[in-house]
């Protein structure tokens, strides 16, 4: 059965179903040679079903959606509450990584990035190679053969390891630049390098020395900002990097690398780089995984509404006092929640109104909450 | 660089909607376009397809539950 002639009888029944349903009524009918007349039948009862399965008006979802987020929360803190390691790299689960998604924390305790490839190198290990330690943070120390402080001479030679040059696919030319723009007194034969200090006062010779044999070794002369180290995965048929550190728009500009999938964790960078939208479908991204690995199934639409709401002014802000609770228009509700003083303060300091149209107001006043039978009220018409 | 960003996973559709069609739209929702949900100026998808503050964005997003999503916002300065 054809997904068109499903919808011509949904329209039929004047109703509208959601794209996803219609592809299921179609498919059902597919499998059970339904008639006309029997589809029919079963648009009718599904029209009813979905009727009935509809949030009414009036409920209470937004307290709904935290009871159903909250309650598998409290079952996370027992489980775990430290840090699992997936692979070699360290990834922040649990309670506090849902913690932090919906804090929107702007620096989250382990940004990591998923980098993959566009299908011509994704195949390709020496190219995949060759851009993760493009990526990857390497310091000077990571490629030396010898290293030596000579404090009779006061200088410090260093011998490069031609041989792990090669081996991270990095430039030779490249690095010496790096090392000439770095330090001024230094002495380049071949792969033999000498440093002097410069001393100020004969001193603090020693210990200027010292400094100076710490800044060489780390000297960063490869590698994105912001990203540490990089390993190297294999998945199924194509090759992948994962990262310590994220930087999305940094990578997403190198060449190969897949513009569609490559993501990161850090849910403002997405915002960022891609944009609110982006960050809608990385809060709920994150938050479900989250809960997934865990073992806890929260339905989609609880999160969906939390991502809304954090999404909806156009740029990424917590839930909490901070963000949604701290931004209501009522003071009364502000003050029910937190800092109750500094909000009542600052109200009559501005002289600001309470409409009364909230729920946790009408509480404390003692009014019917506008929630479910409450949301309505009667409308007299003047005669005329 | 720009327009790549827009062939992302996470990012669904955007397209402006004319005058004629936001009208219609906001009629249809019965709000006013500042209840809408918002979407900055300077938000990288607002900019790679040209928005002005003032616009109505048309965004037709995957949902896990209905397939298929539409949903509006407001251009803000």
């Amino acid at each position: 059965m054809d997904i068109e002639k499903v919808e011509k009888v949904v329209k039929k029944k004047r109703t509208k179903f959601p794209e996803k349903l219609i592809q299921e009524i179609a498919e059902a009918a597919e499998r059970h040679n339904l008639d006309d007349k029997e589809l029919d039948e079963l648009v009718k009862e599904i029209k009813k079903a979905n009727q009935r399965a509809g949030v009414e008006n009036g409920e209470a979802v937004g307290t709904v959606a935290a009871q159903s987020v909250g309650e598998p929360g409290t079952q996370m803190t027992m489980r775990t509450f430290h840090y699992a390691g997936v692979a070699e790299l360290n990834v922040t689960l649990g309670l506090p990584r849902l913690i932090e998604i919906v804090d929107a924390r702007k620096k989250i305790s382990t940004p990591t990035m998923g980098i993959y490839f566009d299908e011509e190198y994704s195949a390709d290990e020496e190219f995949v190679r060759r851009i993760a330690n493009r990526i990857g943070k390497i310091i000077l120390n990571d490629i030396l053969k010898d290293f030596n402080v000579n404090y009779a001479n006061m200088n410090l030679s260093i011998e490069i390891d031609e041989e792990k040059v090669a081996d991270k696919r990095l430039d030779y030319d490249e690095i010496i630049a790096k090392i000439e723009k770095a330090f001024k007194k230094v002495d380049i034969d071949k792969n033999l390098l000498s440093f002097e200090p410069t001393i100020s006062d004969p001193k603090h010779a020693i210990r200027e020395l010292r400094l100076l044999a710490d800044k060489v070794r780390d000297l960063q002369i490869s590698g994105v900002k912001n990203i540490g180290k990089v390993v190297i995965r294999k998945e199924g048929p194509e090759w992948a990097i994962h990262t310590e550190g994220s930087n999305l728009g940094a990578v997403l500009k190198m060449e190969g690398v897949n513009k569609t999938r490559t993501s990161t964790n850090d849910i403002h960078e997405v915002e960022k780089v891609l944009g609110v939208e982006a960050a809608r479908n990385a809060i709920i991204h994150e938050a479900q995984s989250t809960m997934e690995e865990q073992g806890l199934t929260v339905d989609v639409r609880h999160i969906m509404l939390v991502a809304d709401m954090m999404t909806a002014d156009g740029k990424v802000k917590s839930i909490g006092r901070h963000g949604i609770s701290g931004e209501k228009a009522s003071v009364l509700a502000r003050a029910s929640f937190e800092e109750t003083g500094k909000h009542l303060l600052r109200a009559s300091i501005r002289g600001e109104v309470d409409h009364l149209t909230g729920i946790i107001e009408n509480i404390i006043i003692g009014q019917p909450i506008p929630l479910g039978t409450g949301s309505v009220g009667v409308v007299m018409k003047d005669k005329k | 660089m720009k327009k790549d960003i827009l062939k992302h996973k996470l990012v669904p559709d955007h397209t402006i909607l004319s005058d004629t069609e936001a009208k219609k739209v906001v009629k249809n929702l019965k709000v006013h376009p500042e209840q809408l949900p918002k979407i900055k100026a300077d938000d990288p998808v607002a900019k790679a397809i040209e928005a002005k503050p003032g616009d109505i964005l048309q965004i037709t997003r995957k949902s896990h539950t209905a397939g298929k999503f539409v949903t509006y916002r407001l251009v803000l300065e």
